[in-house]
């Protein structure tokens, strides 16, 4: 699997030069920062019964600006979280994303804060793409009071209300038939928004993926189910777990898109594309293929089933920023400068927020007891030294 | 995925200072002291007794999570290469699927060896063990089971609880007591290597499906001389693993160290306490326990999950069942708090020695 994979993005590398020179030769003025611009995905879509949107995705300066710096800070933002586990000032478990920043910028650009996110457990970027900042996500990481769950949940577990992200499960593919009940929720009061539902190749084998299926499918639920395929669920490749690793294809009468999910362009045309299938037509299945550059978690070297050719030769090739960053020299945008300026200013950003969420104190010692009812639980106890005060919680 | 490396890594911590390598393996079924024994850990013991029970029964397998890599823990380790892929293999996660599978195997007269990844992961597989594995023999008057019951193979699940210093809430959940309420079933829990190897045969090579909780903060942490020899250490027998007069104490897996550690302070003040590792929780050895209690007149019992519903509360009825008239004080329970497991204040929740010292002197002193 490895090599064709390899084989695989080799090509794509050549088809993502094409758009490139194309584009070159239309010679479009520097800037203008909102001024339309018609970019070709990488590869086409490959679709399971429905028709492919078109490979012509309309963008523009700003947003390619934009999905550069939230890439950079997310980047950034992970590699900052490794050292800080190493540190040890991060404790549990914790699951970065880098490599996969793609589908999280792509998706945001597609949709409103009205549509709902749920995803499992590598959830720190995907807060972020729904506003979350930086200081929530490193005081949550270092169990700070600052954190977006105050501190009580820790990396797996992220959630912001207010922009419709319901995080943050722990448990492989139980998010994804929650995500039906939100979309049928928001069937139900007509709102016209849809539910993206994440999970990754490894959950897809789960039963409850396939019970998620069925009954969005039977219920015609403006669910959107998105199967992050980075390749590997923890050590195990794809192929070893999965019969048919097309799992954009698994919904079977489910309709199905893969997407490569290198690429934000891509991963924006067709999250427009499967939301307006979702509101008209019901749930569809989108396969993000993408890959992550750190192991599972923190205690997997990510090194023992992958050889690091493969690894690196994805960067190389793949890499979501280095494919923004190409995009944006060669349509004269920025200046190679600009954009090493702008990993600057994400490089200090991210570092006065962790700064700042290490002031942050820890929670309340009674925040143990509370929020396990929606009252308190009257619970009486000692600290863990007899030392400690006696608490009586309401 | 990944707890591997942290049992060993936290040790420096003053966080689990609370866990010492402990000594609590006094005297064993496995008694004649034939053959040789080396000093091994946890994880070491169970590879062992895995390596045994494929070595000695061509028709026992060993699927799960990444097991044929040796699984995250590394129990597993060198069993696919010796015994090939058709009877060590990897399954996809799917712990549901895994337990079914599991049950279907045993059903045709093989030892089935589940090994779900955390015990924190179980609850997807929760219907398939307590509706169809616990209840097979029962509603077909005997004629299936999980293994052909005059053959004796069976279906053994694996996997690792407890806490682990950090392993916030999905990776440190103790759900032994959620198995304690269903009959048909055994539930298993070791304190230690030696302990280990031989009740993990005895569950192997039992006719009845078993639940066998390991405790995964021990795996690297509890080293003690292991047989190397097949040896079986009986199950539903409690045993005394200290004697003492003044009051009993009752628990099981890791929680035994912390106990024995508190055994140790309250005998400073002139404590003299007896404590039991009861090994199998279902069925349980209650008369173990009721002669201790008849002995002493106290009773302390300590688990690591939450103390409402905990299995310490069956302890607690049964033994006032029987020796009411014989008690001299409450019974105490020391337990996880009725909380979810937390991730910050981890020791907070944890029934740590202190807490234990403090219910035994409150107990002694009623």
């Amino acid at each position: 699997m490895a090599l064709s994979h390899l084989g695989a993005s080799a090509s794509r590398s050549s088809s993502l030069l094409k758009p490139l020179s194309s584009a070159l030769s239309l010679r479009r003025p520097i800037s203008g920062d909102n001024s339309p611009l018609t970019v070709e995905t990488s590869v086409p879509f490959t679709s399971h019964q429905c028709e492919a949107p078109s490979r012509s995705v309309e963008t523009n300066p700003k947003e390619l600006l934009t999905f550069f710096r939230d890439m950079a800070l997310m980047r950034r933002m992970e590699i900052a979280a490794d050292s800080l586990y190493k540190a040890k000032l991060i404790r549990g478990f914790c699951h970065l994303y880098d490599g996969q920043e793609a589908v999280a910028v792509g998706m945001e650009a597609a949709i409103t804060k009205k549509d709902c996110i749920i995803t499992a457990y590598r959830d720190h970027c995907t807060f972020v793409s729904r506003g979350g900042t930086l200081l929530e996500v490193f005081a949550e990481l270092m169990g700070r009071q600052a954190g977006c769950s105050k501190g009580k949940g820790g990396s797996m577990h992220f959630y912001k209300k207010d922009s419709n992200f319901y995080g943050g499960h722990g448990i492989v593919g139980a998010q994804v038939p929650l995500g039906c009940g939100l979309a049928f929720a928001q069937k139900y009061s007509k709102d016209e928004t849809v539910t993206f539902a994440l999970y990754g190749d490894g959950a897809a084998n789960q039963g409850q993926l396939f019970e998620a299926l069925n009954i969005s499918a039977l219920w015609d639920l403006p669910a959107i189910l998105v199967c992050e395929n980075n390749h590997y669920g923890m050590g195990t490749a794809e192929w070893r777990a999965a019969k048919s690793p097309a799992y954009y294809k698994r919904g079977d009468y489910v309709p199905g898109l893969k997407v490569d999910g290198m690429d934000a362009l891509a991963v924006k045309q067709a999250c427009k594309f499967a939301k307006e299938h979702a509101l008209k037509n019901g749930p569809i299945i989108l396969e993000m293929d993408t890959y992550r550059y750190h192991g599972h978690s923190m205690s997997d070297p990510g090194s023992t089933y992958r050889t690091r050719d493969e690894i690196s030769g994805v960067r190389q090739e793949r890499d979501p920023i280095e494919r923004i960053r190409k995009l944006i020299l060669s349509h004269d945008l920025a200046t190679e400068k600009e954009l090493k300026d702008v990993e600057k200013e994400v490089r200090k950003e991210v570092d006065d927020a962790i700064a700042q969420a290490k002031e942050s104190p820890m929670p309340e010692p009674s925040e143990l007891f509370t929020n396990v009812y929606a009252k308190g639980l009257g619970v009486e106890s000692f600290g863990a030294d007899r030392k400690e005060v006696r608490a009586t919680l309401p | 995925m990944g707890l591997r490396n942290i049992i060993g890594k936290r040790l420096g911590l003053g966080l689990v200072r609370r866990r010492k390598p402990f000594s609590t393996a006094t005297c064993d079924g496995d008694g004649n002291g034939n053959g040789n024994a080396k000093s091994i850990n946890l994880y070491s013991a169970i590879n062992q007794a895995l390596h045994i029970a494929l070595e000695t029964d061509n028709r026992a397998f060993v699927f799960g999570e990444d097991v044929s890599f040796g699984g995250v823990f590394r129990c597993t380790t060198g069993l696919s290469d010796r015994f090939g892929k058709a009877r060590v293999f990897n399954t996809p996660l799917c712990e549901q699927g895994i337990v079914g599978f599991g049950i279907g195997l045993a059903a045709m007269g093989n030892r089935a060896i589940a090994e779900i990844q955390f015990a924190d992961y179980i609850y997807p597989a929760f219907d398939q063990i307590v509706n169809e594995a616990a209840k097979f023999r029962y509603r077909s008057g005997n004629q299936f089971n999980c293994g052909v019951s005059n053959k004796f193979p069976g279906l053994t699940i694996r996997a690792p609880y407890g806490a682990v210093g950090h392993g916030g809430h999905y990776h440190s959940q103790s759900p032994e007591a959620f198995f304690c309420h269903v009959p048909g079933i055994k539930v298993v829990i070791p304190r230690s290597p030696r302990q280990a190897k031989g009740l993990l045969l005895s569950c192997i090579r039992d006719p009845n499906p078993v639940v066998f909780f390991e405790p995964k903060w021990l795996y690297r942490l509890a080293v003690e001389e292991v047989p190397e020899h097949d040896y079986m250490l009986p199950l539903s027998e409690a045993e005394v693993i200290r004697q003492g007069s003044d009051i009993t104490l009752v628990g099981w897996g890791a929680q035994l160290s912390v106990m024995e550690q508190a055994c140790n302070e309250a005998e400073k003040d002139g404590i003299s306490c007896e404590l039991i590792d009861l090994k199998t929780l279902l069925p349980w050895d209650k008369e173990t326990v009721e002669a201790s209690v008849r002995k002493t007149g106290r009773v302390l019992i300590s688990h690591e999950a939450p103390v409402t519903g905990g299995f310490g509360a069956e302890i607690s009825a049964s033994i006032v069942e029987r020796c009411f008239l014989r008690l001299e004080a409450p019974v105490a329970r020391v337990c996880g708090l009725d909380t979810p497991f937390p991730l910050v204040f981890e020791p907070f929740y944890m029934p740590t020695k202190n807490k234990i010292l403090d219910a035994i002197k409150a107990t002694v002193n009623y």
